[in-house]
């Protein structure tokens, strides 16, 4: 904003000083006035829900003060078991998701920008990872459900390939990550993309000019360069896979042991005791798990702009 | 979903930056087309397979009728359904109201951030970025325990619809690309001179933000209306767990109840609607600034 301003004190000459002195103390006021709206917007909406959390998971039924929700959810397996998996689930859905984002990304942004390859893949990444949840769920079922139903699973014992029978199946926890990679895919294009366009060109051309090889420049430039902005982004797509549950829900409802779908049990009190100081309490947990996670995000994210600008 | 929604709004909040920002050197790869490279053709075919093969899946299965014959009678129903009718009427109506809430609500608050108030400009990233560490399904549960313990009254006032009681959420939700949507947009312009020729001419604030500022953020505001209202449309967890009948909602109940065509039907037409949103939305954001601008999703 400060680049602005200078050329705006030149126009108005040697009284514009005392001028904006005023207008600033007199609209100072009113500029604080004006932020009200959005701050308690985000305050009561945003705010009292995970006060609510926050609190609800130090209380008992009655009110008072306790740890016992965390020794429960930390204690016996019912609550590790999930959140192992979570892990698990996440870890691989986001390398899955990481590897091959990339790699389509890196084929997208050798097209030229404006391309009806580049405005489509761009568009359906969008697609598919900001909206997909449900819907993504109901194309997997249809493509990948049990043999009368799914076209795939169909076709594919048609041919003699029998899926079910070796074991797979949509609603485990290996189809329920199967389906994550289709929108964390799409997620690492859209935030591998700037990155990869900051490649600059003429880094490839000193490489080659000084005589070394497409692996070099690779192994020397490329990559270095990359890393950054890629483990941000595996960061992310490991967060985006940990906090999901719309695909999951759709596609086995509250069956499925991974921790939304715990607190999602234990909302409805589909479990004993003090159920929802459980939940909220696991809420707390991976709450606590995506800080950590945006944390690391953002001390990668700080070497990435180094090069990447 | 919403990790990624909203972490994908850092990556969509760059890439308005890159449109917005000056042209940058002209990308090297591109100069390397016409050369197709095996790497290249392999994984656009592989995803090509990936991504194509459930929707067409899903096309195959929506025109299945429940008889075993071929027809399109799962995507009339989706007219003639009267609870997925409702259900979709009740998802446009929250997408709606809150595109229209987060222009008022965002747009001036961005301007004067930028304007009056650079100071906060970090806390503001701070606090849009807030729904990124706090999973859906948290927020979902901490709605559901002030709905058991808040006075009836509020209650009555906020959780008795489920356009009082999810849209505001949703709002807020969708905050971290609707806010760096707007900031990009708002930083490109020189909104310091445009407000001070606007207001030194006489017009209100309101005059100001509505005819001086929005048309010239435009894009902006297109790309922050389009990406909540795909995320509005496609957000199932909170309404799940407070019990209210969205469209995704409707679509689970649907498929459970022996209407699985139904709801593979109206996935794909939901999946073909957002496309196409997001789709035009990169000819639009073209429109002023050439070929940079495809990139604002």
């Amino acid at each position: 904003m400060s680049t602005a301003s200078p050329t705006i004190d030149a126009v108005k000459g040697p009284a514009a000083p005392r001028r904006r002195g005023i207008a600033r103390a007199s609209t100072g006021r009113s500029a604080w006035i004006g932020i009200l709206p959005f701050s308690i917007y985000v305050l009561v909406f945003l705010g009292l829900p995970i006060y609510e959390v926050v609190r609800g998971a130090f209380s008992t039924t009655s009110g008072a003060f306790t740890l016992q929700n965390f020794r429960a959810i930390f204690s016996g397996s019912q609550y590790w078991i999930p959140l192992e998996n979570s892990v698990i689930l996440s870890a691989w859905t986001a390398l899955a998701g990481a590897i091959f984002g990339t790699w389509l990304a890196a084929a997208v942004v050798a097209s030229p920008v404006g391309s009806l390859l580049r405005r489509v893949v761009s568009s359906a990444s969008g697609v598919l990872a900001y909206f997909a949840g449900v819907p993504l769920a109901f194309a997997f079922i249809a493509a990948l459900g049990r043999a009368p139903g799914g076209v795939l699973t169909t076709w594919l014992k048609h041919i003699g390939i029998d899926l079910y029978a070796h074991g797979f199946s949509i609603t485990s926890l290996f189809g329920v990550g199967l389906t994550y990679t289709y929108f964390q895919v799409p997620m690492m294009v859209i935030l591998i993309t700037p990155a990869l366009e900051g490649l600059r060109p003429q880094w490839r051309e000193a490489a080659e000019s000084l005589g070394a090889s497409r692996l070099q420049y690779m192994r020397r430039i490329a990559i270095p360069v990359m890393a950054p902005a890629f483990i941000g982004s595996l960061l992310i797509l490991f967060g985006n896979a940990f906090s999901a549950y719309a695909t999951a829900l759709a596609l086995v409802g509250t069956a499925i042991p991974l921790v939304p779908a715990a607190i999602n049990n234990a909302i409805n009190g589909n479990v004993l005791v003090n159920q929802a100081g459980i939940a909220l309490a696991l809420g707390v947990e991976m709450i606590l798990i995506a800080a950590i996670v945006m944390t690391g995000y953002w001390l990668v994210q700080r070497r990435a702009r180094r090069w990447l600008q | 979903m919403s990790f990624g929604a909203a972490a994908g709004g850092i990556g969509a909040g760059s890439l308005l930056a890159e449109i917005e920002d000056e042209p940058q050197p002209q990308q090297g790869p591109a100069r390397r087309q016409g050369r197709p490279r095996i790497w290249r053709v392999t994984i656009l075919v592989l995803a090509a397979i990936f991504f194509l093969g459930p929707i067409i899946a899903s096309i195959k299965y929506s025109l299945i009728l429940n008889s075993g014959a071929y027809g399109i009678g799962n995507y009339t129903a989706i007219i003639s359904n009267g609870a997925i009718r409702s259900a979709l009427i009740t998802s446009l109506e929250i997408a709606g109201i809150a595109a229209v809430v987060v222009v008022a609500l965002m747009l001036p608050t961005v301007v004067l951030v930028r304007l009056r108030l650079p100071k906060l400009t970090l806390l503001m990233e701070g606090v849009t970025v807030l729904p990124i560490v706090v999973p859906p399904i948290v927020i979902a549960a901490g709605l559901a325990q002030l709905q058991s313990s808040a006075p009836e009254w509020l209650i009555k006032l906020w959780f008795n619809s489920p356009i009082t009681g999810l849209t505001p959420v949703y709002v807020v939700l969708a905050m971290p690309f609707s806010y760096r949507a707007f900031d990009t947009g708002v930083r490109a312009i020189d909104l310091r001179t445009l407000v001070d020729a606007s207001r030194s001419l006489g017009a209100s604030w309101f005059t100001t933000l509505t005819r001086v500022v929005l048309p010239n953020v435009q894009t902006a505001v297109l790309g922050a209306v389009f990406l909540t209202v795909a995320f509005c449309l496609g957000e199932v967890v909170i309404s799940t767990i407070l019990l209210y009948i969205t469209l995704p909602v409707e679509l689970i109940q649907a498929s459970q109840s022996g209407n699985a065509g139904t709801s593979v039907a109206l996935s794909v037409v939901s999946l073909v609607f957002v496309f196409g949103l997001l789709f035009s939305l990169s000819f639009l954001a073209g429109r002023r600034r050439g070929t940079k601008a495809s990139r604002v999703i």
